[in-house]
């Protein structure tokens, strides 16, 4: 991969898989079987809607593939599969639309 | 012996329940394996990364910037960001699993996903006289479609992906792979108001060098969207969503 080399790559792997363990071993291992506060909960649910599309964002916007200038099938393949998910609320459903809108428009225009 | 065979048969009612998820886990480890090869990463590192981290979203978010060439404690800190939620699960599921051996929880732990959890904590809620080792066999069971689903598929993908050309355009897959898992996500109006926010946020950092803009904008729409919670209570459905 551009940029990385082997050893880097390999370091983020471990890095990542050590702490999501830790995350995911933290109440039931070590901290017991205290109740987080609400407060916390609260925030704690909402990292994945809160993150992720912030992390398309850029992508969707300004695709590296069209030197960062507004797409047609970059932004309606993105409308897409949004769209079929929040409808069908099936996440591999809505995949599927994204890209095959993708490579048909990309292919016709 | 009775026990045994209770326990047998919440180990495989849990396979059963948690069955129609293969259908998740196999598709969108295939598409890991597939952007993966296609990003530069060889058969292991790809292999590394389901067998390790098992966690899709967060796989795709290191791989998303990795591409980007953004600094290591940037990849590292945001796919991190993505498993927070987890740390949820683990207090929930706490609740009943707690006295089981230690090895016991580091395996739960490390199988600890968003369909094992959901589906084995709805079973905890809906038969409350379940014994501590019947609980544990139905989560183990919850993982038999799951866990080997996302690694063989993955390795699938990665066959794929080493004979698919570059030209395919497959890296905005990526970015298609996140809206599909955000969008059935939005569950809620304080779900909306979190995603809307973190757009937003994002485009409003989009100026900062090494997508340092990541952060605030994911810490400001979680408060967005804990605060909209908040006020409008929690089971509070957007517009047209069916019940």
């Amino acid at each position: 991969m551009t940029g990385w080399s082997g050893p880097e790559i390999w370091f983020i792997i471990v890095a990542l898989g050590a702490a999501t363990f830790v995350i995911r071993f933290s109440f039931l291992g070590l901290i017991g079987n205290r109740e987080m506060p609400p407060w916390l909960l609260r925030h704690l649910r909402y990292t994945p809607v809160a993150i992720l599309p912030a992390l398309v964002t850029p992508a969707v916007l300004w695709p590296e593939a069209t030197g960062g200038t507004l797409s047609a099938p970059h932004l309606l393949a993105a409308a897409m599969a949004l769209g079929i998910g929040y409808w069908r609320k099936n996440a591999v459903l809505a995949a599927g639309a994204g890209l095959a809108t993708f490579l048909i428009l990309r292919a016709v225009i | 012996m009775a026990t045994q065979t209770t326990t047998t048969g919440a180990f495989w009612r849990g396979a059963r329940d948690c069955g129609p998820f293969l259908l998740v886990a196999g598709p969108f480890g295939a598409l890991f394996g597939v952007v993966g090869t296609e990003a530069g990463l060889n058969i292991a590192e790809v292999m590394g990364f389901s067998i390790v981290v098992i966690a899709g979203a967060s796989q795709f978010a290191a791989l998303s910037l990795m591409l980007d060439q953004a600094p290591t404690v940037i990849v590292l800190l945001s796919a991190i960001a993505v498993n927070l939620r987890m740390a949820m699960y683990s207090a929930s599921l706490a609740a009943h699993l707690g006295p089981a051996r230690l090895w016991q929880r580091a395996l739960v732990a490390y199988m600890n996903v968003d369909q094992t959890y959901a589906v084995s904590v709805l079973e905890y809620d809906a038969k409350p006289a379940m014994t501590l080792p019947e609980k544990l066999a139905y989560f183990f069971g919850t993982c038999l479609p799951i866990v080997p689903t996302w690694c063989v598929a993955t390795y699938v993908g990665a066959l794929v992906g080493e004979a698919v050309p570059a030209s395919w355009g497959l890296d905005f897959a990526v970015p298609i792979a996140f809206l599909s898992m955000v969008a059935p996500a939005l569950r809620t109006m304080a779900h909306v108001a979190a995603a809307a926010a973190s757009i937003l946020l994002a485009i409003a950092f989009a100026g900062l060098p090494y997508n340092l803009g990541l952060m605030p904008a994911g810490i400001g729409a979680m408060i967005v969207g804990a605060e909209v919670e908040r006020r409008m209570g929690h089971a509070f459905p957007p517009p047209g969503a069916r019940p």
